[in-house]
C-alpha cells in the first residue's frame, strides 16, 4: 500500500474544463485517490477529470463550491483507510507540492489541521486590491470565530478524518470557506479546541486564474452570506 | 413631537424583524405569527365596519392619516415578509442540497469498489507515482 492511501485531494469542478486535465494529472502523480465533485458543469470538466484519473461525483445540477466539498466530504469519509483529506481547488492556483509538505505537516501528528496562506512568503502576488479584500476578510473571520489565521479564503487545506467527520457546510456559495474556519473555532476535542497551524503556500496567479477568481462585487455577496446565514 | 411615537414603533418593528432574521424560529414564532395573522383578520373587520378606527389610532401615534398609518405599516411589513422569504429559500436550499448529494453519491461506486481505484491499484499507480513524495 502506497503511503498516500490514507489521503484524499478533494475537488470542486464547476467549468474548468481548460485546466483540469493537467490539474488533475499533476495531483494524480504524487496521489492516488483524487475526487473531483462536479458542480453540474455544462463543459466536458467532468468527463475530462475522469479520463485524467479522478473519482468523480456528479451533482445533478449545480449547487456551489461549498456543497461540492461537502459532497467531496461525504465520499471521502466513505473509504476507511482515509485518513487525510485536502481541499484543492481545480482552476490550477494551488500546487501539489505544498499539498505535500502540508501532508509532511499534519502527520507530525500535533495538529489536526493545516491551513494554507498566501501570506506567510512572498511567492504569491496578489493584486494590492485582492491583498486588501482578502485582509479584510480574514479579520473579519478572526474577529467572529476566535481564530488567529492570516488567509481565511485560501482553498488550500489538509483536515484529519476526526475534523472532517464533524464538519457540516450548509454556505452553498462562497462563504463556506469562512463557515469551515468557524466550524473548526467552535469544535471541540474532549474539551480542547481543534489544533491548527498554518502553512505557506503559493497561490499561482495566471489570466485563467484572475479571469475565474472572484471580483470585488462578490465580496460583497460573501459578507451578506456571513451575516444573514 | 408625537410624531416620535411612530417613529420608534417604525424602529421597533424593523429592529424586531431584523432581529428574527438572525435568531432562530420554530413553533413559537409560528404560532405568533398565526395569532398575529387572526388579530389582523379581526382588526381589518371591525376597520371595514368603522372606517374612521385607522384615523384614530394614527393620531393616537402621532401621524395625520390613517392611510399613512397603513403605508408605513405596509412597509414594516413588506421588509418582515422578505426576511421570512429569504429564511425560507435558505431552508430549502439547504435540503434540496442533502438530495442532491445523495443523488450524486448514490450514482458513484463507493471508494472501496470503484473502477478508477481498483484499475489503478498496485501496477497503474506505480507508473504514475515514480516518487513517492514521503520518502
Amino acid at each position: 500500500m502506497m503511503e498516500t492511501d490514507d489521503a484524499w485531494l478533494v475537488m470542486p469542478l464547476y467549468n474548468e474544463a481548460e485546466v483540469i486535465g493537467g490539474v488533475v494529472s499533476s495531483a494524480r502523480a504524487s496521489f492516488r485517490k483524487v475526487i473531483c465533485v462536479d458542480d453540474g458543469s455544462s463543459d466536458d470538466s467532468a468527463a475530462i477529470a475522469e479520463d485524467a484519473g479522478a473519482v468523480v461525483v456528479r451533482h445533478p445540477i449545480n449547487l456551489g463550491q461549498g456543497a461540492a466539498l461537502q459532497t467531496g466530504f461525504d465520499y471521502a469519509l466513505q473509504d476507511p483507510q482515509m485518513v487525510y483529506l485536502v481541499t484543492f481547488d481545480a482552476d490550477g492556483q494551488h500546487q501539489v507540492n505544498d499539498v505535500v509538505a502540508m501532508l509532511a505537516r499534519i502527520r507530525r501528528g500535533d495538529v489536526e489541521v493545516v491551513f494554507g496562506s498566501r501570506f506567510l512568503d512572498d511567492r504569491s502576488r496578489p493584486s494590492a486590491l485582492k491583498r486588501a479584500v482578502l485582509r479584510m476578510a480574514v479579520a473579519y473571520t478572526n474577529l467572529t470565530t476566535g481564530t488567529r489565521l492570516t488567509d481565511a479564503h485560501n482553498g488550500l487545506r489538509v483536515l484529519h478524518r476526526s475534523v472532517v467527520e464533524r464538519l457540516d457546510i450548509t454556505q452553498n456559495r462562497m462563504a463556506h470557506a469562512s463557515e469551515i474556519v468557524a466550524q473548526i473555532g467552535a469544535m471541540r476535542f474532549d474539551d480542547r479546541p481543534v489544533r491548527y497551524v498554518e502553512e505557506p503556500v503559493h497561490v499561482l496567479y495566471t489570466d485563467y486564474t484572475r479571469a475565474k477568481g472572484q471580483s470585488l462585487w462578490n465580496t460583497v455577496n460573501i459578507l451578506a452570506e456571513l451575516i444573514w446565514r | 413631537m408625537k410624531q416620535l411615537t411612530i417613529q420608534l414603533l417604525l424602529i421597533a418593528g424593523t429592529l424586531a424583524i431584523s432581529w428574527r432574521l438572525l435568531m432562530g424560529y420554530g413553533q413559537k414564532a409560528q404560532a405568533v405569527r398565526r395569532l398575529g395573522l387572526v388579530a389582523f383578520a379581526a382588526f381589518a373587520i371591525w376597520s371595514i365596519l368603522d372606517p374612521t378606527v385607522w384615523t384614530r389610532l394614527a393620531r393616537m401615534v402621532g401621524v395625520d392619516r390613517g392611510a399613512d398609518l397603513i403605508l408605513y405599516g405596509l412597509v414594516v411589513a413588506f421588509f418582515g415578509f422578505v426576511v421570512t422569504s429569504f429564511r425560507r429559500f435558505r431552508d430549502m436550499e439547504i435540503r434540496y442540497t442533502r438530495l442532491a448529494r445523495r443523488l450524486a453519491l448514490r450514482e458513484t461506486p463507493s471508494p472501496t469498489e470503484h473502477p478508477t481505484l481498483l484499475a489503478r491499484g498496485s501496477t497503474d499507480a506505480a507508473a504514475t507515482t515514480p516518487t513517492d513524495p514521503e520518502s
